[in-house]
């Protein structure tokens, strides 16, 4: 039986009703750069042809039809640039939250499922990273490392990899502790059969959540770092040491300046935005600590 | 209070003990050996003056009487030299936190005071113009990156005022206006970000308060509107937001350590980034201990005025 207002409201969200749950504006804003940001990376050199590392005779150029966004201290193009930054930026993020989903999943499973001494040692590890601004420690191990991309990807990596840790121990913890998973281990059900049945999907749109939350942060990070100098070397073109470079002419042409920062920005807005949808739909428990959406109706 | 002191500061003793080892580990376990650095391409230096240099810079030995001289020194304010200049690691290490902190406590206060009035309105004024904008633009501060918000605020004092921040350190004793204005536009790029977290957490834990039946029952005693948000509502809203500042230190460290270069600021960023690239153990270690120390001793800091705030929590 529905009331006036009930249909009112149905009438009401009939415009992409298709999408479910997953209609919720903000989310889908921040889909839909991330998606705009996949588009570029993969298809913009097919279709802005120029050579990232061509070196020309027109330098300090500002933006025109021959280059929208200039050409910068070599006369290269600044578009092909950042085209190619979208690149190593996607690759960043990838390679790096992958580094840190794996070892944390892997950690926060035997911490929360086997407790005891291996939890205390584990979290223990995890409370010494905790006790560093996650930056200062990604600059240090990627310094130690030697300064390139490789070494940049894997100091972000075991930075934001207690991050996921603590979370996945967290949720092993309460679902081991549910009526179902302990009937279910009574009724004799093996470790592994317990982890797939119950622990994984319970983790799963946590964990979502904070893949969209943490490529923002490794994307920044790289950036950061390819700005101090420790991550993508030049010549090759990443947003951040687009800027680095470009710090030093800013009095001849600002713009070398202004496009490889909104490009990094635009990014990072793209996953924040996504990664705060994600919590709306998937997990309002997650509660307040990033995100700020009210968690009761 | 004071036994809840107490457990804390107890607390945090085995942790900082911990942090020290693993820093020490960490510095050793990574690839790249001063000595080879040192050597540089000196085909000729035999593993003899190799022996006797790691000897005279404190590098010989097992792993476990290393950490032993060293922690029993930084225990007694000795953090050894400098193994580029023989300069004392304290002085380098202390003047470089000395001018991090001033940005981190300055972008902290313009964080707080802007951030704070922010998520009031935006909780206050729900569903408004007012609560998209802030939103939005919360949003968008968690997502600009401190150093290229450094280089436009230069670029647009530069060219609308024609000022640029002096570049070489002034110290707030000799000059405390030229500091200040040098201070200012750092602080303000590195605290945009907390800013957008401030009045997210406001904001959040704001709309909890204002449903809450205290509220209510004030407002329909006849308080005010504005008396129950400022008097009622706020000082509640706040206490959450407390525990966030003890994390924001530590991401404003961060930050700070990135745009320092960009400000000629000698801090901690400066600092570590010279000594990595030098291969500098002793700086490195003493370098990231101080920062673990602070950012511990700050967190014990926000524990403490947590108890004081919420008396609930330091019962028990």
């Amino acid at each position: 039986m529905s009331t006036a207002a009930e249909s009112w409201g149905e009438t009401r969200q009939r415009r992409f009703a298709w999408l479910g749950k997953w209609r919720n504006p903000i989310g889908l804003a921040g889909a839909f750069i991330v998606l705009f940001n996949v588009l570029v990376a993969l298809l913009g050199p097919y279709l802005w042809t120029i050579d990232p590392d061509a070196i020309a005779y027109l330098r300090f150029e500002g933006p025109s039809w021959a280059h929208p966004m200039g050409t910068d201290e070599l006369g290269r193009d600044t578009l092909a640039r950042i085209i190619h930054g979208a690149w190593v930026s996607l690759q960043v993020g990838l390679i790096s939250v992958s580094i840190a989903f794996v070892g944390g999943v892997a950690f926060g499973l035997l911490a929360g499922y086997y407790k005891g001494i291996l939890d205390t040692v584990l979290m223990r590890i995890v409370d010494i990273m905790f006790s560093l601004p996650g930056i200062i420690l990604a600059i240090v191990i990627a310094g130690l490392l030697g300064p390139n991309r490789r070494n940049a990807m894997i100091a972000i990596g075991i930075v934001i990899l207690p991050a996921f840790a603590r979370v996945v121990r967290g949720a092993v913890l309460e679902v081991m502790g549910y009526p179902y998973t302990e009937s279910s281990r009574a009724l004799g059900a093996s470790g592994m059969r317990i982890m797939g049945k119950h622990v994984i999907p319970n983790i799963a749109a946590p964990l979502l959540v904070l893949v969209s939350v943490y490529l923002s942060v490794a994307i920044l990070a790289e950036a950061a770092l390819s700005f101090l100098g420790l991550g993508t070397q030049p010549p090759e073109a990443a947003w951040g040491s687009m800027l680095s470079t470009a710090r030093t002419y800013i009095d001849v042409q600002p713009w070398l300046s202004i496009f490889p920062g909104a490009a990094i920005m635009l990014v990072v807005l793209g996953f924040n935005l996504l990664g705060d949808g994600l919590r709306d739909i998937l997990d309002p428990r997650l509660g307040p600590t990033v995100g700020d959406t009210p968690t009761k109706k | 209070m004071v036994s809840y002191t107490l457990r804390r500061i107890a607390f945090a003793i085995p942790t900082l003990i911990i942090v020290s080892i693993g820093i020490f580990l960490l510095v050793r376990l990574l690839p790249g050996d001063i000595i080879d650095i040192l050597f540089g391409g000196d085909q000729t230096a035999s593993e003899e003056v190799k022996q006797q240099a790691r000897e005279q810079l404190g590098l010989d030995g097992s792993y476990a009487e290393q950490y032993w001289n060293w922690i029993s020194g930084v225990v007694q304010g000795d953090f050894g030299f400098s193994l580029r200049n023989a300069e004392p690691v304290s002085n380098i290490v202390f003047d470089a936190m000395t001018v991090t902190l001033e940005l981190v406590i300055l972008a902290l206060l313009i964080a707080t005071i802007v951030g704070v009035p922010l998520g009031v309105l935006s909780a206050v004024k729900r569903d408004t113009g007012w609560d998209l904008g802030a939103r939005v633009g919360g949003l968008v501060g968690l997502s600009v990156p401190s150093f290229w918000l450094a280089t436009l605020l230069l670029l647009f004092t530069s060219r609308a005022f024609g000022w640029v921040p002096p570049l070489v350190y002034i110290s707030p004793f000799d000059d405390p206006v030229a500091n200040l204005s040098q201070f200012i536009l750092p602080a303000l790029s590195i605290s945009v970000f907390t800013m957008a977290i401030v009045m997210r957490m406001v904001r959040a834990t704001m709309l909890e308060v204002l449903g809450q039946d205290y509220v209510r029952t004030a407002r329909a005693k006849g308080v005010g509107r504005k008396t129950v948000v400022s008097k009622h509502a706020l000082r509640n809203a706040l206490i959450p937001v407390v525990t966030i500042i003890g994390f924001e230190i530590g991401v404003l460290i961060g930050g700070a350590a990135i745009i320092e270069t960009i400000f000629g600021l000698p801090g901690v960023g400066y600092v570590l980034l010279q000594a990595i690239f030098g291969r500098d153990y002793p700086v490195i270690q003493a370098m990231t201990l101080l920062i673990a120390f602070t950012f511990i001793f700050a967190n014990l800091l926000v524990d403490l005025l947590y108890g004081v705030l919420d008396p609930r929590i330091s019962q028990e």
